[in-house]
C-alpha cells in the first residue's frame, strides 16, 4: 500500500474530527460562551495573565506539546503492524487527545485560569492533589530518565548528530543575549540562528564525533548520559531569558520545518508501506497488544502531559472561550500529525519486508532508530538529498526536542521539590541547588538502574512512563467529568475515555508488575507499585466526588 | 532600509509573541528579583549596614524612592523600616 494513502486517511480524519467532533463538544457540552470575560481579561496583569493571538498560543501550547514522546511511542508500536498503531493515533487524537486538552484548558479558564494540580483541589479533595503532585513528579522522573537515554543511543548510533546538537547551544546563547541584552530584532538572529543550524548539520556529516571508549568501567551511552544531566542541572539553572527561551523558540521553529519537510517528502516520493498492516510474526519476548498499545502510544494519541500546559500557562492567556475548540483541539491535531509522520517513517521507510523485520527484531529495538533511518531514507529519496544528511536531520530533531523537554523537566522537578520544601518547612529544600541535585540524581538512578549503563535496557521504562502518562491524563479527564457534572452537564464523552484509559493503563502496569518481578527489576517493581497505590487512591477520592456531585445534583431537582 | 509591507510587519509581531508570551511569567520574576536587590543595596547605608559605595547609593535615592513602599511591603515588612522615609 502506498503511504500517500496513510497521509490521506490521517489528515481526513483529523480534519473531520475537528470540523464535526470538536465542534459538537464545543457547542453542546463546553457551551463556549463568546460573552464570557476570560481569566486572561478579568486578571489580566501583563505577565502571566496577557490576552494572546489565538494563532500565537495555538503555536506556544502545539510546541510545548509535541516533543520526542510523540514519535518514539509510534516508532515502537509499530511493532504490532501498522494499522493498530495508526487507528489508535487517528482515534485517539480525535475522541480523546482533542477532548482532554480542550476540557483542561476550558475547565481552567472557567476556573480563574488555576491549574489541573489546584483544580483537583477545589473539585476533588486536598488529599487528591497531593497525590496529584506525586504522579506528575514520577512522569518527570521517568521523561528524563529515558530522554537521557535515548539521546544517547542517538549520538551513539548517528555520530553526525552530536556536533549540530551540541552547536545548538551556543545559537540559542547567542540568540538570547542578542535579544535580551542588545534589543536586536528576531526576523535576522532567527534565520541566521536556523540557517547555522541547518549548515551545522553538514558539518556533522563530514565530521561524526564518537566518544572514545569506556571510561573507567562506564561505557559510551553512560557516559553520554552523564554529560547529558550535567547539562540538564546547569540549564536548568540558567535564567530562563538566556537559554531556555531561544532554545523553544529554535525548536519551535525546527518543528515546523521538519514537519513541513517530511510530508512534503512522503507526498514527493510517494513511498510503499513494507511493514505489514498487522504483523503476524512479532518477535519473541514481544508484549501483548492489549494492552500494550495503548501505553506505548502515549503522546500523540492522548497525554496527560497536555492537560498540564493546558491549565498552566494556556489558560491564563485566552483571549476568547471560543478559542478553546481552536487551541486546545488543534494543539492535539498537530501533535497527532507527529505521530503520523513517525508511523509513516518507521513502516514505509524501508525497502524490503526483510529489512523492516531486520530493525524490529525485538521489542525496544525499533523506536527512534527506526524513525531516523526510515524517515532519512524517505526525504532523501523525496528530496533528491543524500541519505546520510536527511538522517542526520531527523535525528538531530529528536535530539533537539528530547533534550530541551529535559531541561524543562529537570527545571519542573526542581519547583515540585521547593514546593514540598516550603510545604512541609524544610529550609533546604527550598533553595536551588539542592533540589536540582536531588533531581538530577533522582533521574540518574532512574536511567542506571533500568539498565542506562549498558544503553540498551532503558527503553524499559517507556511503557511505564506512557501508562504513568495515561493515568494522569485519566485522572484530568475524571477531575473534568465532575466539574461537568456539578454544571449538571453530560459526563459522558469525558467518562468512556476515562474508563478505557484507567482500564488499559492499570492492566499494563499489572502486566509489567509481573515482568518487572520475573526480570529481578525490583527498581522498577516498587516504582510500579507506586504507581498503581497512588492511582487506585485518586481514583477512589475522585469516584467519592463524583458521587457527592450526583447526589447534589438529585437533591437540587 | 525600507519599512517592510504591513502583513509581513504583522507576522513579525506575531513571531515575536510567539518566541516571549511562553516566558513573560518568568522573565518577569526574575526581573522583579533583580530590582529588589538592587533596592536593598541602595538602602544599605540608610539601614546601617556599612555601604562603600554610599556616595553614589545616595544620588541614586531621589529616583527609587518612590517604589519604596511596595518594596518593603514585598519584602514582608508591613511599616516603613526605616525612622526618616516615613510612607507609611
Amino acid at each position: 500500500m502506498n503511504a500517500l494513502y496513510l497521509v490521506l486517511l490521517g489528515l481526513g480524519g483529523f480534519t473531520l474530527g475537528y470540523v464535526f467532533y470538536s465542534r459538537f463538544i464545543s457547542e453542546r457540552i463546553f457551551r463556549l460562551d463568546p460573552a464570557f470575560v476570560t481569566p486572561a481579561h478579568a486578571q489580566e496583569d501583563g505577565v502571566d495573565f496577557v490576552p494572546t493571538n489565538r494563532w500565537v498560543l495555538w503555536g506556544h501550547h502545539f510546541t510545548s506539546v509535541a516533543g520526542a514522546a510523540p514519535i518514539v511511542g509510534p516508532a515502537i508500536a509499530v511493532i504490532w503492524g501498522w494499522l493498530p498503531a495508526f487507528l489508535w493515533v487517528v482515534f485517539g487524537t480525535v475522541f480523546f487527545a482533542g477532548v482532554h486538552d480542550a476540557g483542561a484548558l476550558w475547565a481552567s479558564v472557567r476556573n480563574r485560569g488555576t491549574s489541573i494540580g489546584s483544580l483537583t483541589e477545589s473539585v476533588v479533595g486536598k488529599r487528591a492533589r497531593s497525590l496529584f503532585m506525586v504522579v506528575i513528579f514520577l512522569l518527570l522522573l521517568m521523561v528524563n530518565a529515558v530522554f537521557a537515554i535515548i539521546i544517547a543511543r542517538l549520538f551513539v548510533d548517528f555520530p553526525s548528530s552530536v556536533i549540530p546538537a551540541w552547536f545548538v547551544i551556543a545559537v540559542a546563547l547567542a540568540i538570547g543575549w542578542l535579544l535580551y541584552r542588545r534589543g536586536v530584532g528576531l526576523l535576522w538572529p532567527s534565520v541566521i540562528g536556523v540557517l547555522l543550524l541547518y549548515g551545522s548539520m553538514v558539518v556533522g556529516n563530514w565530521v561524526p564525533v564518537s566518544l572514545p571508549g569506556p571510561i573507567g568501567g562506564l561505557d559510551v551511552p553512560a557516559q553520554w548520559v552523564l554529560l547529558l544531566f550535567a547539562y540538564a542541572a546547569v540549564a536548568s539553572l540558567l535564567p530562563v531569558w538566556m537559554l531556555l527561551q531561544p532554545r523553544d523558540y529554535i525548536n519551535g521553529l525546527q518543528l515546523f520545518i521538519g514537519l513541513g519537510i517530511f510530508f512534503l517528502a512522503v507526498i514527493l516520493a510517494a513511498p510503499s508501506v513494507v511493514a505489514p498492516a498487522i504483523n503476524p510474526s512479532v518477535p519473541e519476548g514481544t508484549p501483548p497488544l492489549l494492552p500494550l498499545l495503548f501505553v506505548t502510544i502515549a503522546c500523540g494519541a492522548i497525554s496527560g502531559f497536555h492537560g498540564l500546559v493546558s491549565s498552566g500557562t494556556t489558560s491564563k492567556q485566552l483571549d476568547r472561550e471560543p478559542d478553546v475548540r481552536f487551541v486546545g483541539f488543534l494543539g492535539a491535531t498537530g501533535e497527532g500529525a507527529l505521530a503520523l509522520a513517525a508511523i509513516i517513517a518507521c513502516t514505509a521507510g524501508f525497502a524490503t519486508l526483510g529489512d523492516w523485520q531486520g530493525f524490529y527484531s525485538s521489542f525496544t529495538s525499533g523506536g527512534l532508530g527506526a524513525f531516523v533511518q526510515g524517515g532519512g531514507t524517505i526525504i532523501a529519496a523525496g528530496l533528491r538529498i543524500p541519505q546520510a544528511f536527511g538522517e542526520t536531520l531527523l535525528a538531530v530533531m529528536a535530539v533537539l526536542f528530547a533534550a530541551t523537554t529535559m531541561d524543562t523537566g529537570v527545571r519542573l522537578q526542581r519547583y515540585i521539590i521547593q514546593e514540598w520544601g516550603s510545604l512541609y518547612g524544610v529550609e533546604r529544600l527550598t533553595g536551588r541547588y539542592l533540589p536540582t541535585a536531588l533531581a538530577v540524581v533522582s533521574c540518574l538512578a532512574l536511567a542506571f538502574g533500568a539498565g542506562g549503563g549498558a544503553g540498551t535496557g532503558g527503553l524499559l521504562i517507556w511503557p511505564l512512563f506512557g501508562t504513568t502518562n495515561q493515568l494522569l491524563a485519566g485522572l484530568t479527564l475524571l477531575v473534568l467529568s465532575v466539574f461537568l457534572m456539578k454544571l449538571g452537564r453530560p459526563s459522558v464523552y469525558t467518562l468512556v475515555p476515562f474508563t478505557f484509559l484507567l482500564t488499559m493503563a492499570t492492566l499494563a502496569l499489572l502486566f509489567q508488575l509481573r515482568g518487572f518481578w520475573a526480570a529481578g527489576q525490583y527498581f522498577l517493581f516498587g516504582l510500579d507499585v507506586v504507581i498503581l497505590v497512588v492511582t487506585i487512591w485518586v481514583v477512589l477520592e475522585s469516584l467519592g466526588a463524583l458521587q457527592r456531585a450526583r447526589r447534589q445534583l438529585a437533591a437540587d431537582r | 532600509m525600507t519599512p517592510l509591507p504591513e502583513g509581513v510587519g504583522r507576522v513579525l509581531a506575531l513571531v515575536r509573541e510567539f518566541y516571549e508570551a511562553p516566558h513573560r511569567g518568568a522573565l518577569a520574576r526574575a526581573r522583579q528579583e533583580e530590582e529588589d536587590l538592587f533596592m536593598l543595596l541602595v538602602f544599605t547605608e540608610l539601614m546601617g549596614v556599612p555601604n562603600p559605595a554610599a556616595y553614589h547609593t545616595l544620588e541614586l535615592l531621589p529616583l527609587v524612592i518612590e517604589d519604596f513602599h511596595a518594596w518593603h511591603q514585598r519584602m514582608g515588612m508591613e511599616r516603613s523600616p526605616l525612622d526618616h522615609i516615613r510612607c507609611c
